[in-house]
């Protein structure tokens, strides 16, 4: 079982769900957060004085995959959360080494 | 006694209390998220005590007797308020107790006006020993030079139709001193702190700006032409006003802000608030704009005078009071108001020297005072909130409560 963990732009989120949800995901963890990469982050004009904002408001997902779902979760995210310009975001994945559905006590792949 | 006339100055009393919360708001928006409630209640807190003040011995400082510096006490604790009704020295067109009713919120909102400058900072309690002594030691005094027989101004000839003079130069001139006193926020220049939530600064303009037509064309004390001339031009100041900040701003930093917009707005109306009812045609236009471009380019002003102007109060009351004050001494039309004939309309530079000399008189002894007053607070219980309560916010430290759940 992975982990994919994918920080997309937020206007991007109902597209890169419905995406992922046709693709057979069974669910998503969603947190708004804010960080910088290599897009940096902007500046605001507040009567004439300039404030650099470094953290910019992204969306991060979650999503628990069995090992074969892998590539198609991150090609539909890849695909769906694109916009081509700088700061649409990263994908990792990490591997999980257990997990449980709380209501059943169900354990690895079943529980996904 | 006139039944209409009556009725637009009480409605004009209303609006005028209604700017309180409306400044509240617009200050509010612009602060840090920890500090909205702090800067909510010294606004509304303004309400409560002055108000008190007020019907003790504020009005009768400020309209007992004719002397040329300060009021007696003939008024003091409502005594015979209700049935006077010749307060600034003549008969007036509405009871004697809606003229108190009137001028009672402009003494309300002219401390309020301070607390953009000293945003963040304030000790509750220190807050209100100083708005306490600054509205009995300095409002009531400069009111009375302003706008009752015997005041130095009012004799003089100089002329403040609802207040550029009496209210934003007196509170400009006396947000700086206070600044001078408390100094500047806490990371002040090395952390970012940009404004909280502009929709509330907004909607606070929204508020200012209507109640500011009771604010000037109530001025007019009656129900007449000159009131109906003070409203057009009020609203004519703060559009052309919006316009002039928006251009600068756009040429300067490339964008047209909500803030700037909002900002220009009432630049407009502070320059309008001595012209209201003294000038007519398209003068308010061009006052306008002409404050909000000279407002919009006063925001360097804090930076050369090495001040925490939180909220730019110098740039906007200071600056903008002083801009409608003098400029009444070029626009005055007597074809208007018979009061006031400036320079482009053929009555020469006197009145523009009377004007200068008004304006000179309230920065003088508004500046040396407040700052006196607000040593003497700073020095005794403490004007400014100690380390810990301004790091953590105003909001739990000086009230116990938070605006925003987390």
């Amino acid at each position: 079982m992975k982990l994919v963990t994918a920080i997309i732009k937020p206007f991007k989120l109902d597209e890169v769900k419905d995406a992922l949800k046709a693709a057979g995901v069974a669910g998503i963890t969603v947190g708004e957060v804010r960080g910088f990469g290599r897009q940096g982050g902007h500046t605001e004009t507040y009567r004439g004085a300039e404030y650099k904002i470094d953290f910019v408001p992204k969306v991060q997902l979650e999503i628990v995959v069995d090992d074969g779902a892998v590539d198609t979760v991150i090609d539909t995210i890849t695909t769906a959360a694109a916009t081509d310009k700088i700061g649409d975001g990263k994908i990792w994945v990490t591997d999980v080494e257990r997990l449980v559905r709380i209501r059943t006590g169900e354990e690895g792949p079943d529980a996904i | 006694m006139d039944a209409g006339n009556n009725a637009w100055v009480l409605t004009s009393a209303a609006l005028i209390l209604f700017m309180t919360p409306g400044l509240a708001f617009f200050y509010a928006g612009m602060v840090r998220s920890k500090n909205v409630l702090g800067m909510l209640m010294q606004n509304i807190f303004a309400m409560g005590l002055i108000s008190v003040l007020w019907a003790f011995i504020g009005f009768s400082l400020a309209f007992g007797g004719d002397g040329n510096f300060v009021g007696n006490l003939d008024y003091a604790f409502m005594n015979d308020v209700a049935t006077t009704i010749d307060f600034p020295g003549f008969e007036l067109a509405v009871p004697g107790m809606t003229f108190f009713a009137f001028q009672m919120m402009f003494a309300i909102i002219t401390p309020a006006l301070i607390t953009g400058a000293t945003a963040d900072r304030l000790k509750f309690s220190g807050y209100a020993l100083f708005i306490a002594l600054w509205s009995l030691i300095v409002y009531s005094p400069v009111a009375h030079w302003v706008w009752d027989t015997g005041g130095w101004i009012f004799d003089s000839g100089a002329l403040d139709f609802a207040g550029g003079a009496a209210i934003h130069i007196n509170a400009g001139v006396a947000a700086l001193a206070v600044v001078m006193v408390v100094g500047p926020r806490r990371g002040h220049g090395s952390e970012p702190m940009p404004p909280h939530n502009l929709p509330l600064t907004v909607l606070g303009t929204g508020i200012l700006w209507f109640g500011w037509f009771g604010f000037n064309a109530g001025s007019a004390l009656l129900a007449d032409g000159i009131a109906s001339q003070a409203l057009v031009n009020t609203h004519l100041a703060a559009a052309s006003a919006m316009l002039g900040w928006l251009v600068v701003e756009k040429i300067k930093t490339g964008h047209a802000t909500t803030l700037g917009a909002c900002s220009g707005a009432v630049a407009g109306l502070v320059a309008i608030t001595p012209c209201a009812g003294f000038v007519g045609g398209l003068s308010p236009i061009w006052i306008g704009l002409i404050a909000g471009v000279v407002c919009y380019l006063a925001l360097g002003l804090k930076t050369a005078l090495k001040l925490d102007d939180s909220l730019d109060v110098i740039a906007v009351h200071l600056v903008g009071g002083l801009i409608g004050t003098i400029l009444l001494g070029f626009f005055a039309d007597d074809t208007v108001n018979a009061l006031g004939d400036g320079l482009f309309y053929g009555g020469g530079g006197e009145l523009l020297k009377d004007q200068v000399l008004a304006a000179l008189g309230v920065m003088v002894f508004s500046g040396v005072v407040t700052y006196i007053l607000a040593t003497i607070v700073q020095k005794t219980i403490g004007l400014r909130v100690d380390e810990d309560g301004e790091l953590t916010g105003l909001d739990q430290s000086q009230h116990a409560e938070s605006a925003y759940q987390p």
